[in-house]
């Protein structure tokens, strides 16, 4: 199926006997048993006031084209959204509808937030062919419940999103990159927060290959000036450069990219980062690297490995593996919130027909 | 205002109630001397008055629970309420209900400077939440002007903005997790010290939900690192169109300033004889705030002024110390108290695009004219969240009938431009019957599928947000 309207969508969706599984551009590994429903037709930036910063887009635009938009009048999407193609082994081109199902958010998550922080309004259509607004177009809305925040990072479990609009921010003028090199887990947490505890507005905080890498951007004399300042608070944790590094590859986990085993994502407070990664370590072989300031925390562990058993806090998402094990992707809820969870499913969605079993 | 008859069948098991209730909190934590009740009648749209059926004022979590499964027990209605500064009627009481008041629960229970996180019992005061922290160089970002006041419990069931959410956004995306307690008084944790949510984003939600989902008790929150300085600019217009333009401008060239706040003439007019700031004779201005080092502010104010010259303002002030810093804030930070002092007033909080700002300003004047009511313009430009004042006599009768069509018809032109009805101060009783302007019968349905999930029986804060007409069906069902 492949509606080119909202109208057209409402009715597949109200006639549909049995399971569906939405589509955007297939990359991030979020795949329901079911007849394929591709956004691909509902397609198109439909509003873009720079001035205003906003963009408003059908759910299955290309994020390519929505970046080159941006682009050309000097802004961005500044929540980073990722790119899964590389460490999923997927092609395809990844669609602003999937960035937002999946909530995917990048290393500025820590200053500027997440997809959902810049998600102002969506239109979707509910599991009964419902279609429904919430949210708009403006920068400060609490006009009635917040749904937008509910449909970021739903997985297309509640509704298929048919247009997202989204807070941009201008691009900065410069970027630099402070590294200390050769740090364990609780040095780099120490030096992240020292920087993200700093006045130096940190847009990046991560550690990968040993080093703890700390970014700035802005104004290029401001950018020139905070490094400096910030290199000298950051002396008693090693030697520390400052040059170029490419973000993308932090941001997209793509150090773990075609190497064998399953990769989650694990969910914490950063000062309880050292401690999990010791525990992760002692119960079998595996890579890690941290964004968020230690509060992402990358794994590569053995294929099959339920690495929520050696964790104690936060919680774990297992991003990539044998779908067919026994492992849920999502960390299981305490009954209480799962119990909500499951109410706001059987509301939005009373046959359980979209992206079944996805979200557990 | 419309409100739903009040059950005589709960009014008539107060005793009984409060007899409970006092067996499993202080007997002085319940209140049901009417005298006494009378203090929580009203919040800060006080133009609606009723007092409870009694009121409540727990100390922990454990209170807050046994409370929600007595009154869930004897189907009565409840009312959380912070510290009743909201300007929607979001904490109004009905006189079949309960108020709980969370004032009693204002611990910090943690700091973490590593983390960058607090966590506080909700009824602690937005303030003082920053004063929990500051020492160390530390704040809490949103920054409602009631802060002083106002408590955290509010900010989150409102998901309140402040002066500096252009950089630092609002509640909702400085708030990390809840604990909150259920209408049956279940206790539910949700989020924490991390940054995403491992199934649905159920606190984002609870952000915004005016007391409807549940009861919240404790917070954790976000906290920042003070930039190392900040000063406002001042720069004066000859009409709204060009500092509104100005505005689209400043953002377009890439400067991110933390505020933008907007005034018009009659506001100008206003605080110039209330606080006397010394703001220039003319159409609009604009108080522009930034941050950074010494340098960097320079530079970017320097880069704000380049921009404002090409609209030929009529005055462009930089503030070169902290006292001219405090001028320039001054008429800004007083214009409420500026319009009390002149008249009864009604704030609007609507929010337009920013774009629609001259057009919006144009029509307010000529719909002004109309309703033969003056309306002074002071708001956050940079997000277009608006705050008419509308200006009336409350002992002129049906002046403030007069006033509410005025303020209903400004909201609609907001809803019309691309906007919405409410920016920052929430629906609750206030704005509850426009919600049909901006919402069909399906969206309104879809946010009542999750009062549905979380509060089955619809007890808690009663009558607010949604049309009584739109959720007759639910409340019955
Ligand atoms: C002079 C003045 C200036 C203001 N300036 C701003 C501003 O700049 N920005 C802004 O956003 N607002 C502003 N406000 C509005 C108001 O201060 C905010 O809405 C504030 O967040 C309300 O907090 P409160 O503690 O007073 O809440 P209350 O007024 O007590 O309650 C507000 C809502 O929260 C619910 N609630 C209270 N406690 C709980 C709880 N524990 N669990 C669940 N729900 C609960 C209530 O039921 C009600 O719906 C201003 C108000 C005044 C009077």
């Amino acid at each position: 199926m492949m509606p080119t309207s909202e109208d057209e969508l409402s009715g597949m969706i109200r006639d549909a006997s049995g399971p569906i599984s939405v589509q955007g551009g297939g990359t991030r590994g979020v795949f329901a048993d079911g007849q394929a429903l591709s956004t691909a037709g509902l397609n198109g930036i439909t509003l873009y006031e720079p001035g205003a910063l906003t963009l408003v887009a059908r759910a299955g635009t290309p994020l390519s084209e929505i970046e080159s938009s941006l682009a050309a009048e000097g802004q961005r999407l500044a929540f980073e959204p990722t790119d899964m193609r590389a460490l999923l082994s997927t092609s395809g081109a990844p669609t602003i509808g999937g960035i937002v199902a999946t909530n995917a958010s990048g290393p500025r998550r820590i200053q500027v937030g997440a997809c959902r922080d810049h998600l102002l309004g969506v239109r979707f259509v509910d599991g009964a062919g419902n279609i429904v607004k919430n949210g708009g177009r403006v920068m400060k809305n609490v006009t009635g419940y917040d749904l937008v925040k509910l449909l970021a990072g739903a997985h297309g479990t509640l509704g298929v999103m048919t247009e997202v609009s989204l807070k941009v921010l201008p691009l900065p003028q410069a970027v630099a990159t402070l590294s200390i090199p050769d740090l364990d887990a609780a040095q780099a947490v120490a030096a992240m927060s020292a920087a993200l505890g700093s006045p130096y507005d940190v847009t990046g905080a991560a550690w990968a290959d040993g080093a703890a890498i700390v970014r700035l951007e802005g104004f290029s004399d401001s950018v020139a000036y905070r490094a400096d300042r910030l290199a000298e608070e950051l002396m008693q944790f090693g030697a520390v450069t400052i040059g170029d590094v490419d973000w993308s590859a932090v941001r997209d986990a793509r150090a773990f990219a075609g190497l064998p085993g399953d990769v989650w994502r694990v969910s914490i407070r950063p000062s309880a980062m050292p401690a999990m990664v010791s525990a992760i370590r002692a119960d079998g072989d595996v890579q890690v690297m941290a964004d968020w300031g230690g509060g992402l925390l990358w794994v590569l562990c053995a294929a099959g490995r339920d690495l929520r058993t050696s964790i104690t806090s936060g919680h774990a998402t297992r991003v990539r593996g044998d779908a067919s094990a026994a492992i849920a992707r999502f960390h299981p809820e305490p009954a209480a919130v799962a119990a909500l969870s499951r109410g706001l499913r059987q509301r939005f969605d009373p046959r359980g027909i979209l992206n079944a079993g996805v979200m557990g | 205002m419309q409100m739903p008859q009040p059950n005589a069948s709960v009014i008539a098991l107060k005793d009984q109630l409060a007899a409970r209730l006092r067996s499993v909190m202080p007997a002085d934590a319940v209140i049901t001397d009417i005298a006494e009740t009378r203090a929580y009648e009203c919040d800060g749209l006080s133009a609606y008055r009723c007092p409870p059926l009694l009121a409540v004022l727990p100390a922990s979590t454990q209170e807050v629970s046994d409370i929600l499964r007595i009154c869930h027990d004897m189907g009565v209605p409840v009312v959380p309420r912070g510290s009743g500064t909201s300007l929607a009627g979001g904490a109004m009481p009905t006189a079949d209900s309960v108020i709980l008041g969370v004032a009693r629960l204002n611990a910090v229970l943690e700091t973490d400077y590593a983390d960058r996180i607090i966590r506080v019992q909700t009824g602690r005061t937005n303030l003082s939440v920053t004063g929990a922290v500051e020492a160390e160089g530390f704040f809490y970002a949103p920054d409602p002007s009631s802060q002083l006041a106002c408590a955290i419990a509010g900010n989150i069931a409102m998901n309140s903005g402040g002066a500096h959410c252009l950089k630092y956004g609002v509640t909702t995306n400085n708030l990390l997790g809840v604990t909150m307690v259920m209408m049956d008084g279940t206790v539910v944790e949700i989020g924490g010290g991390h940054l995403d949510a491992p199934g649905l984003d159920l606190l984002g939600v609870i952000c915004g939900s005016e007391g409807q989902l549940g009861v919240v008790t404790e917070a954790t929150l976000r906290i920042l690192h003070k930039p190392e300085g900040a000063r406002p600019m001042l720069i004066g217009f000859d009409s709204n169109a060009v500092a509104g333009a100005c505005v689209s401008d400043i953002i377009k060239a890439g400067v991110l300033p933390v505020a933008i706040e907007f005034m018009d003439r009659p506001c100008i007019v206003a605080c110039e004889a209330f606080a006397k700031a010394g703001y220039p004779d003319c159409e609009a201005l604009l108080i522009i705030e930034v941050e950074g080092s010494d340098a960097e502010i320079d530079h970017q104010l320097a880069l704000i002024g380049e921009i404002a010259a090409r609209h030929n303002p009529v005055e462009v002030r930089e503030a070169r110390d902290a006292d001219q810093a405090a001028r320039i804030w001054l008429g800004r930070k007083s214009a409420f108290g500026a319009m009390g002092q002149i008249n009864d007033y009604m704030c609007l909080d609507g929010t337009i695009p920013v774009t629609e700002l001259p057009h919006v300003l144009d029509r307010i004047r000529q719909m002004s004219a109309e309703y033969g009511l003056d309306v002074a313009n002071v708001f956050h430009a940079g997000d277009g969240n608006m705050h008419p004042l509308i200006l009336y006599n409350a002992n002129l009768p049906g002046d403030l009938e007069r006033c509410e069509e005025f303020g209903a018809a400004i909201l609609k032109l907001c809803v019309e431009v691309g906007g919405c009805l409410t920016g920052e101060h929430g629906v609750g009783i206030e704005k509850r019957d426009l919600m049909h302007v901006q919402f069909n019968a399906a969206d309104l349905d879809a946010q009542m599928a999750v009062k549905d999930v979380f509060d089955p029986g619809w007890l808690l804060n009663p009558a607010k947000v949604f049309p009584l007409d739109a959720s007759e069906s639910h409340r019955a069902a």
